[in-house]
């Protein structure tokens, strides 16, 4: 297009003379676009570089038309995986380097078809569906690179999944010809089922070199921790059959069996027990006598009474996941998906993503010797603990087991975790169901800290112009022996602050800030002149509060400081029009929220209200002008999950619905006590209480 | 001429227009070649054709079969214990699990002390701690787990403290049996200038919980790493962290600090000759020096003696308290003290020790705790540090602290996280899961015997999203005889039955008399349960866990109680926001007498409490299993020897796991604790000597646990119309300001 315009704006010059002239000339032109268009095109199915993208990239074709890569007898084979290699030693971190996004980047080896000299591929199978599957979620997630040289890790597109497909010497020599492989440095390898007849290694017996594995069946000898990621065996069953998540809760078995392959002397173990608990027991096998055509992998007997698998398996609390040959087993994923806890009896096998899944809390791990004493030790385990486990165990399967998608990027972010581990996801992110993630809280001041009292609190006023209201505030703050600090927020911008001079004197340090817009936020900005801890909001006509109750109340919240302690509502409800204090007729007997018009928190609710406030709540409060109280409250309570320390009346219902509507639940709690000195109002001489000129109102 | 030049110009864009429609997907194309300019790219990986036809990774048959059933069990488990041996121990392979059957299981026996051993100080430490713990046995027979009696902390030929021909005497012990079941603590292996892993004699196959142990000799599941601490190091109760208020925002006076030694030669030096690199003299400060050693001038650099001045002028302390973050690099050896003091200090520790696999790595999620980083990035280490939100460091901060105290602030915890850590994988199907061991109050505390599910524990339940039950259990503990039906205790069962939150009532019946029929007792709404307490009369029987307290509160009372239906249901209502502490009327304060140095213990009104007598208190059940289970014999005894003080030990035991005071709540005035100061009706309890007693109690209690764990406070919770000037009829516990 760019060019054509360029042309156009030459051809003008050529043009005036004849019409046939005129005439060829379009021609010319036109064929000039034409190939200037022909020519992006080819350009765009141009490769740009040899490495970075293929000519085929962008077209849809077959996995057969992959290039043809022959390996010469004589090509190197890496050396076996080294079992000292850890994250330090083994790994170039370099290559992934500081990143502001903390993201590893992953770039993905274009497909080739290995074969050896006479023309025989290296696998049987060539690419799988599973491995095309993960390939494809990587390159669509956030960790794929096209751009080879800023890779921090490699994916080859060899299809190592199912290790008896493979030719093991051929495949180790396909890795060694890969361009980057440099003694398999950042190289992830992919594999589910490991070993061969009859021994079965519990790893990958390809030689790779110092390449990183992430496998489904690693024993304690094999995994090397921190280094390799242990991957769950994907059923394919998962896409197939779709079975409905349901309710924990005590099903029709207790314990199941399902697996074909058990050994003779587990069975036997088995059939001991199913005799001594009867009915509560389901040991399923093959099915013997199946009419043709009928999968025998979706059914198991007993008895010649047929059942449908995977289905059954949902009418069990418990299914037991025994290793066979293999310690990794497809049936456990199977078991999840089914929401039935695993009892998981396979001595020395790390348990797929073991490196940050509690699975203490959606299985059972038994001692392959201890088989005997399944059925006491299942018994032991509470009712509300085996429903718990049965929701983890589904969750398990929905977020880390379900696709080869959720398997592979569950990888690389355990990968990524391990290189920025300062932006590693938490334990509550990996495991809690997302159903907890909602209800539960995660306080940000979770330390039990009663803070000491000599920093003091500092009181911030919020005024406007009524300045008269407001030094008497002053004057009467002041006398409260823990006031650090004064700061007036001055609201107002068309007038100016009264001069220095005509200010109270105060014993405290005094600081006015001038705001640049009148907001109610603004009462809730985490000030730098703020040095302390506590803050006292206060509003500036509230002079009904005695120096005895202010430091009461900073006392109440060095012992709650990750709540809101605040006042009752009756200090507040200054009705303007009547000129006087408004008894309010809706006393209730709970508490939900304080008002802050005067009120003691900690300083870091002011830093979550101006900067983490969730959706549009601080623009909507300084639209209204109003409700900044009733924000701060959801806000508290949403995060801490507590309430506040005493109370006023829930006046304001429109508010409240906006917020409940932004925050997606009620987080207020509702209580029915307020904090009152240890000696309040107790038939006690006054002169030896600490606060007594409290409630005297 | 213009006209003609629109109209070719206007004719030519038609046809370009044209004939991009007419090739159709290129539009498609151009935008992506137009965004794949801007950098990312957009679906590389080729969406194949056949990509239905690709066949399976492997066939549903085979994978279900799961490779067979493989070789025979018992086979198998034989030939790994010959082969998994060494440094291939795991626990399922050089553990005799059959010595630690039975209920009491897990027992630790300590090897005696032979003659002229010279035991150092820290390790006569770990040996007292094991022998204080719940877990100590005097009977090798029935022990699980064997503690050398040899000092094999300090394993450096060339320390004053390396014993010699440790592998002659081991081999000598009976119950040696190549280290099987066995734990040897280490802090220091290896010497110079290798410093390797090597003890200087034959593990074997026993646990080795090491300091500085390295990722590759770790044997996972099998070794406990532990941590580096000095022969200061409190045996009990310890320092407590030092954060005492989060400040916002979190920033201190520096960013990032060290003060330590550069090594010029030999392992470690990579990284402390590198540490100075990073100093700016501003946020970040890193000093090192290079005199240590006797030869130091020998290895002398250029930078030597600059860096040996700025060395002095700054104060590590200081540094300490006044660092957001502290760089913890390894020094000879992996691990260093600067680890446990940067943790104890609140300053996150930012570490440089590739390869160490952290103290207790188990069990800690160390990632929230401390910024792991990478020997070889240590350029990176202050933009990485600055990058951190104010979010984290408070999280972080905090994260210490709690790790700190829960885990590291004495020998004591060390050494019982470390046998704790060991029975978690005894016990496997019992144990703590990782939430337990990193939520507060910390694993030592969380005993899994218990429970294994969170939310039987009072300390999880907003974690969780859960709300406390909704009902609780009356818990009466009855010492005089039923002679008439008049008595406080009819009237008191009564009261409590009406509650509407009440689901039982357990009286454990302690009076020498066999306890009255069931006829005698008055017909109430809820189960009634007599727990003939007879036949072992103490003190302490009333905090038995005792299985049919089925609701998650404990009403604890005492026979002449005088309550309220209000009062209790005002009680139960404060306690469902406070489930983890202890909810009750009467207080009590405790105080430090600087005259005497001893703790004092006061009845008399004060402005603060510390205590809350359980003669009438809300408290979650589980403290009843820790009071009896996780309080050593010896407090229990004392209880029940003096009859006494068995208040003061829940209180100091809840005030220890939850480091917060007790709550009060509003009562009316006959209580019969109420007489004024000055009272001289002398009730048994107000006796001078049961008075001292408690002042013992207090003072004993105190020993046990190290340190004085209760906590003042001095506020009541009263229901939010207490006493206002409003309408009686408005208030929903009037009741409660009836004098």
């Amino acid at each position: 297009m760019c060019a054509s315009v360029k042309y156009s704006s030459r051809g003008p010059a050529l043009i005036p003379r004849m019409k046939t002239k005129h005439r060829i000339y379009y021609i010319t032109l036109f064929s000039v676009v034409l190939l200037g268009l022909i020519a992006t095109g080819m350009f765009q199915f141009w490769p740009h570089s040899i490495e970075s993208s293929p000519e085929w990239t962008l077209d849809r074709r077959s996995v057969h038309d992959a290039p043809l890569v022959k390996l010469p007898v004589s090509s190197p084979i890496p050396e076996r995986g080294d079992l000292s290699c850890r994250m330090h030693t083994c790994f170039d971190v370099y290559r992934c380097g500081y990143n502001p996004k903390n993201r590893i980047k992953v770039y993905i080896y274009p497909l080739q078809r290995f074969v050896d000299e006479v023309g025989v591929p290296i696998s049987s199978t060539g690419l799988s569906r599973e491995y095309n599957d993960l390939l494809s979620a990587i390159s669509d997630s956030d960790f794929y690179t096209d751009d080879v040289t800023r890779a921090c890790l490699f994916v080859p597109s060899i299809d190592v999944l199912n290790q008896n497909s493979l030719r093991i010497r051929e495949t180790a020599q396909a890795l060694a010809m890969l361009p980057r492989w440099d003694k398999g440095m950042n190289h992830l390898l992919f594999n589910m089922l490991p070993g061969g007849p009859p021994d079965y290694n519990t790893a990958l017996d390809v030689p790779r070199d110092r390449a990183l594995l992430a496998g489904g069946g690693f024993s304690t000898w094999t995994y090397r921790q921190g280094y390799d990621v242990s991957i769950p065996v994907y059923s394919p069953l998962s896409a197939e059959v779709d079975l409905p998540e349901k309710q924990p809760g005590p099903r029709r078995y207790f314990i199941l069996s399902s697996q074909t392959a058990i050994h003779r002397e587990y069975r036997t173990e088995l059939e001991r027990l199913k005799e001594e608990n009867g009915e509560a027991l389901l040991l399923l096998d093959k099915c013997s006598n199946l009419s043709q055509g009928m999968a025998s992998a979706r059914k198991r007997c007993y008895k010649g009474q047929v059942y449908d698998y995977p289905q059954i398996l949902q009418e069990s609390s418990f299914c037991v996941v025994l290793r066979g040959a293999r310690l990794g087993q497809a049936t456990l994923s199977d078991v999840l998906q089914a929401g039935c806890v695993p009892v998981i009896m396979a001595d020395s096998y790390i348990l797929p993503f073991s490196e940050v899944l509690d699975w203490k809390r959606a299985s059972v791990v038994i001692p392959e010797e201890k088989l005997p004493e399944m059925y006491t030790i299942l018994k032991s385990i509470p009712h509300r603990q085996v429903e718990e486990m049965q929701r983890q165990a589904r969750w398990f399967w929905e977020a880390y087991f379900r696709s080869m998608k959720a398997i592979g990027l569950t990888t690389l972010q355990i990968i990524n975790d391990r290189i920025y581990p300062y932006a590693a996801r938490t334990y509550e992110e990996w495991n809690n169901p997302p159903v907890v993630k909602w209800s539960s809280v995660s306080n940000p001041l979770f330390l039990p800290l009663i803070p000491p009292r000599s920093p003091g609190f500092t009181a911030v006023v919020l005024t406007y112009d009524r300045v008269e209201s407001l030094f008497r505030v002053i004057t009467e703050i002041s006398k409260v022996p823990s006031l650090a600090k004064l700061l007036v927020v001055w609201n107002n911008q068309n007038k100016s602050p009264p001069e220095e001079s005509l200010w109270p004197k105060i014993a405290v340090p005094l600081r006015v800030v001038r705001t640049k817009e009148n907001k109610l936020s603004n009462r809730f900005f985490p000030f730098d002149e703020i040095e302390t801890e506590a803050v006292l909001a206060i509003d500036d006509d509230i002079i009904m509060l005695t120096s005895d109750e202010l430091q009461f109340g900073y006392e109440v919240w060095r012992e709650f400081p990750d709540r809101l302690v605040g006042y009752p509502g009756r200090l507040h409800l200054w009705d303007h029009e009547m000129g006087k204090w408004k008894y309010e007729s809706e006393w209730t007997n709970e508490v939900s929220m304080v008002l802050t018009g005067a009120a003691f928190y900690h300083k870091y609710f002011n830093y979550l209200y101006t900067y983490k406030m969730p959706g549009d709540i601080k623009n909507w409060v300084d639209a209204h002008m109003n409700c900044e109280d009733i924000a701060m409250n959801f806000l508290v309570a949403n995060i801490t999950g507590k309430a506040p320390i005493k109370v006023c009346i829930s006046y304001l219902l429109a508010c409240i619905n906006k917020f409940a509507s932004v925050f997606g639940t009620m987080p207020l709690k509702v209580v029915e006590h307020r904090a009152d000195p240890v000696l309040y109002k107790d038939d006690f001489p006054e002169k030896l209480k600490s606060f007594p000129n409290i409630g005297s109102l | 001429m213009q006209a003609r030049k629109k109209y070719v110009l206007l004719g030519l864009c038609t046809c370009c227009w044209l004939l991009l429609f007419y090739w159709g997907g290129l539009q498609e194309r151009l935008l992506a070649l137009l965004t794949r300019r801007r950098g990312e790219v957009v679906r590389p990986w080729p969406d194949w054709l056949d990509r239905a036809l690709l066949p399976g990774y492997a066939e549903n048959a085979e994978l279900q079969n799961g490779g067979g059933p493989g070789e025979s069990p018992r086979q198998r488990r034989q030939a790994w214990a010959s082969i998994y041996k060494n440094s291939h121990c795991r626990m399922d392979t050089c553990f005799d699990f059959g010595r630690c059957r039975g209920r009491d299981g897990f027992r630790v026996y300590v090897y005696p002390p032979e003659k002229g051993d010279r035991v150092s100080e820290s390790y006569r430490k770990i040996l007292a701690s094991v022998a204080e713990s719940r877990y100590y046995t005097s009977d090798p027979r029935e022990a699980c787990l064997f503690v050398l009696g040899i000092d094999t902390l300090d394993r450096d030929q060339l320390s004053t403290q390396f014993v010699p021909n440790v592998d002659e005497r081991i081999r000598g012990y009976p119950l040696w049996n190549d280290g099987r079941n066995h734990v040897i603590f280490n802090l220091y292996s290896g010497t110079w200038p290798n410093y390797t892993e090597d003890l200087g004699f034959n593990v074997g196959q026993a646990i080795l919980a090491k300091a500085s142990l390295n990722t590759e000799h770790f044997r996972p599941g099998f070794d406990v790493s532990i941590p580096l601490f000095s022969k200061d190091h409190p045996q009990k109760g310890g320092e407590r962290g030092w954060l005492l208020r989060n400040t916002v925002p979190p920033r201190r006076k520096y960013l990032l600090m060290f003060k330590g030694k550069r090594y010029l030669t030999g392992i470690g030096s990579d990284t402390r000759n590198a540490l100075h690199h990073i100093h700016n003299g501003k946020d970040i400060v890193s000093l090192t020096t290079c005199k240590h050693g006797k030869d130091w001038e020998k290895h002398k650099d250029a930078r030597c003696d600059h860096d040996n001045q700025e060395y002095e002028r700054f104060d590590y302390q200081e540094l300490l308290h006044n660092s957001t973050f502290c760089l913890v690099p390894r020094g000879r050896r992996l691990g260093s003290f600067r680890f446990l003091e940067s943790l104890q200090a609140a300053c996150i520790p930012v570490l440089l020790s590739n390869g160490w696999e952290l103290p207790f790595s188990d069990v800690i999620q160390w990632n929230q705790a401390v910024i792991e980083g990478d020997e070889r990035l240590l350029l990176q280490v202050p933009s990485t540090v600055r990058a951190v939100g104010v979010d984290r460091v408070l999280a972080l901060r905090q994260r210490t602290q709690m790790l700190w105290e829960a885990y590291f602030s004495s020998v004591d915890k060390i050494v019982l996280t470390t046998l704790e850590i060991i029975k978690d994988r005894v016990y496997a199907h019992i144990s703590r899961n990782k939430f337990m061991w990193n939520a507060l109050p910390g694993g030592l505390v969380v005993l899994p015997e218990y429970s294994t599910h969170l939310a039987h524990y009072p300390f999880y339940y907003l974690n969780l999203g859960i709300s406390p039950g909704q009902e609780f259990t009356a818990v009466i503990h009855a010492v005089s005889p039923l002679v008439s039906q008049s008595q406080p205790i009819m009237k008191l069962l009564q009261v409590v039955s009406k509650s509407k939150y009440c689901s039982q009532i357990i009286i454990l019946w302690n009076s020498e008399k066999p306890p009255p029929h069931r006829s005698k007792w008055p017909p109430m709404p809820v189960p009634l349960v007599v727990t003939d307490g007879r036949r072992k009369v103490s003190t302490s029987s009333r905090f038995l866990p005792h299985v049919t307290i089925e609701t998650e509160a404990v009403l604890s009372l005492d026979e002449d109680t005088v309550l309220l239906t209000s009062e209790v249901n005002f009680a139960f209502h404060v306690w469902q926001s406070f489930p983890e502490r202890i909810v009750g009327y009467p207080p009590r304060s405790h105080f430090w007498d600087p005259v005497k140095k001893i703790w004092g213990y006061t009845s008399k009104w004060t402005n603060e409490y510390s205590i809350v007598l359980t003669g009438a208190a809300f408290y979650h059940r589980y403290y009843h299993y820790l009071f009896s289970h996780y309080l050593p014999p010896s407090l229990r005894a004392l209880v029940d020897r003096t009859s006494n003080c068995e208040d003061i030990l829940m209180n100091f035991l809840v005030s220890s796991v939850t480091h917060l005071p007790p709550i009060k709540v509003a009562q009316r005035k006959q209580y019969k604790d109420m007489p004024g100061p000055q009272s001289t009706n002398m009730a048994p309890w107000a006796t001078p000597e049961h008075f001292n007693q408690r002042q013992d109690c207090v003072n004993t209690f105190a020993s046990w646990f190290g340190y004085m764990p209760l906590v003042h406070s001095q506020l009541r919770l009263d229901p939010v119309l207490f006493k206002d000037h409003v309408s009686v009829l408005r208030k929903k516990y009037k009741d409660l300001e009836r004098a």
